[in-house]
């Protein structure tokens, strides 16, 4: 991105500096101190310590790469990556950065690159793992010029990633120490598993948007579901996900993934349209009500199930809107929400209308999910404002215990058990 | 969306000046916030759709925003004055003069320029999307009105919030 400014020296040493200089607040989980949204040592300790880590960060879905030499460009963390379909139908990925001279080498969004992929600026070629395979006069011209004799390309290529694929869906990680992706997403495997369910899918299509806030404050709005039954009048006018409906909050071992669960109701009860007062509106009627015609698609009763699964990626199953929700951090103060939108290769043409109708809940101009982008604008505002600010988390008590109920922060102190241990702080 | 519809007239000097009063009002009404007027622009039945160039060129389907036909351009409006959490702001629109690609069956196939800018308490106007209108526009009493409006707009990612119609 042309106007994203580069990470340079001075921040990533001041990681370091920041772990030294920065103490979370007694209180432990209950309290958020407000300087790790703002701080830019501690932003360069999280790409290191948790995007360049031991987890698997979501990169792309493999309905996007269907042929040999198919490509997306992704991210993990902040930096480019490129993931590809090699010949033996596995799939590859590594960085953008060539061997040479560090080139961000794949510059269109996605493609196919049968032949492989080569680097604009001096040629040097690669295979579709992302290895050298030649070099332009390596041997010089008419005996003059040319690479040392003893330079080999042997291990010389764009740096490689680790890559995990379950049921359509594409991961990655940097570090080959990473547990194997089940084990990762330990209890919440049948969560994942109840979206992705082995059948193929089908992309629909992609929004983006660039929020300028901080990016853990984009992943604790999906792990907060107090926030949904008082602020979004069009959820809870219309019953889609409301604290008076049968719910549950959980989490995986560590604290870091976790699913909101719930089910759609119909009129509000006395005690619950008391406390949403400000934002139900029982009167609310839509002139068109095909956007909420929601047909079932999943066992059991829950019609909303929105994942967290760390460290960028939120599963979005709400009525029959699919999608995949990626974070890009792109700095303390900003990250980008790549949304893709899909469904099942199997879907009916009504099927598909019914999900481009929902869509409209959701992504960068959503009846739903703008006054999330906007709310997290303001919050990093205020928290920019005051980075001594110890921020409040005991909506549903102090414990990080699954809940079956949605009056509670209980996933966000969850988040913060396991990201003080993973930034050691 | 046939762009490539062989052209079987060609609009009078009449019919382009009430092309560009649609166009230039519609604008209007969302500038200055007369949200209510929008969906009278168009035809009971009529397509409203914003799109992103990527979509568009992949053919897939999904838009930021799809209204099939003025109820559901309805339900936005109210969603925009009485549902949505959003900073205050101001949005104004760009929209060149109307480009007419011929006409079919009596509905004129239109293009036309459009940029989107915002304008924040305490920030400086920033630009929200440039874009294509893609317009299937018919004669409707003494002036036209939309049949189709599928707004394509190039850069796949919008800055914060996309809180109007363009």
């Amino acid at each position: 991105m042309n106007d994203t400014p580069a990470r340079d020296d001075t921040i990533a040493a001041d990681a370091d500096g920041a772990r030294a200089r920065r103490r979370w607040p007694p209180g432990a989980w209950t309290r958020i101190p407000a300087w790790i949204y703002t701080d830019p040592g501690i932003y360069a300790l999280e790409q290191q310590r948790i995007f360049e880590g031991p987890s698997w960060s979501y990169g792309a879905l493999e309905a996007e790469i269907p042929e040999t030499g198919d490509y997306v460009l992704t991210s993990v963390g902040e930096k480019s990556v490129v993931v590809v379909r090699d010949a033996d139908g596995s799939v590859r990925a590594f960085a953008n950065n060539c061997a040479h001279r560090g080139v961000a080498f794949v510059r269109r969004p996605r493609g196919r690159a049968a032949e492989g992929f080569t680097c604009p600026y001096h040629q040097w070629s690669y295979d579709l793992q992302g290895r050298t395979t030649g070099i332009p006069f390596r041997r010089g011209y008419k005996g003059q010029g040319g690479m040392p004799p003893d330079f080999s390309l042997d291990g010389r290529g764009a740096p490689p990633l680790q890559v995990a694929r379950r049921h359509g869906v594409i991961f990655l990680s940097f570090d080959p120490q990473v547990e194997p992706l089940e084990a990762y997403l330990g209890s919440m495997l049948h969560y994942f598993d109840r979206v992705f369910d082995g059948r193929r899918l089908q992309v629909l299509g992609y929004t983006r948007q660039r929020i300028h806030s901080n990016w853990k404050l984009m992943f604790e709005n999906l792990k907060d579901p107090f926030h949904a039954s008082v602020l979004h009048v069009f959820l809870i006018s219309f019953g889609l996900f409301r604290m008076d409906q049968p719910s549950a909050v959980e989490m995986d071992a560590t604290g870091r993934h976790s699913a909101l669960i719930s089910r759609r109701g119909g009129q509000a009860d006395e005690a619950a349209a008391r406390e949403m007062k400000n934002n139900l509106r029982a009167e609310y009627r839509l002139q068109d009500p095909r956007l909420l015609e929601v047909v079932r698609e999943y066992p059991g009763e829950a019609t909303v199930v929105m994942q967290t699964i760390w460290p960028n990626l939120i599963v979005q199953q709400q009525s029959n809107t699919l999608a995949m929700r990626q974070i890009v951090p792109r700095g303390p103060g900003v990250f980008d929400l790549n949304w893709t939108f899909f469904g099942y290769a199997d879907d009916t043409p009504e099927m598909t209308q019914r999900r481009i109708r929902q869509a409209n809940l959701m992504g960068p101009a959503g009846l739903v999910s703008v006054d999330d982008s906007e709310v997290l604008v303001m919050s990093q505002q205020g928290l920019q404002d005051h980075p001594d600010h110890d921020l409040v988390v005991e909506m549903g008590g102090r414990d990080v215990q699954d809940q079956q109920h949605m009056i509670t922060e209980v996933a966000i102190r969850a988040f913060y058990k396991h990201y003080i241990e993973v930034m050691g702080l | 969306m046939s762009a490539t519809a062989t052209p079987t007239a060609w609009p009078t000097l009449e019919e382009r000046l009430m092309l560009d009063d649609l166009l230039q009002a519609c604008a209007a009404a969302l500038d200055e916030q007369r949200y209510d007027d929008w969906p009278g622009f168009f035809r009971d039945d009529a397509l409203y759709r914003i799109v992103p160039k990527e979509n568009h060129d992949l053919g897939l389907p999904l838009a930021l925003l799809h209204c099939e036909g003025r109820g559901m351009m309805a339900d936005r409006v109210t969603a925009i004055k009485e549902a949505a959490m959003i900073r205050p702001r101001t949005l104004r629109r760009f929209v060149t003069p109307a480009r007419v690609l011929g006409v079919r069956d009596g509905v004129l196939e239109v293009r036309a320029n459009v940029l989107l800018v915002e304008t924040l308490h305490d920030q400086l106007t920033r630009i929200v999307l440039s874009g294509v209108h893609h317009d299937r526009v018919e004669r409707h009493g003494g002036g036209m009105r939309f049949v189709e409006r599928v707004c394509v707009y190039d850069s796949l990612m919008l800055p914060d919030s996309v809180v109007e119609p363009v």
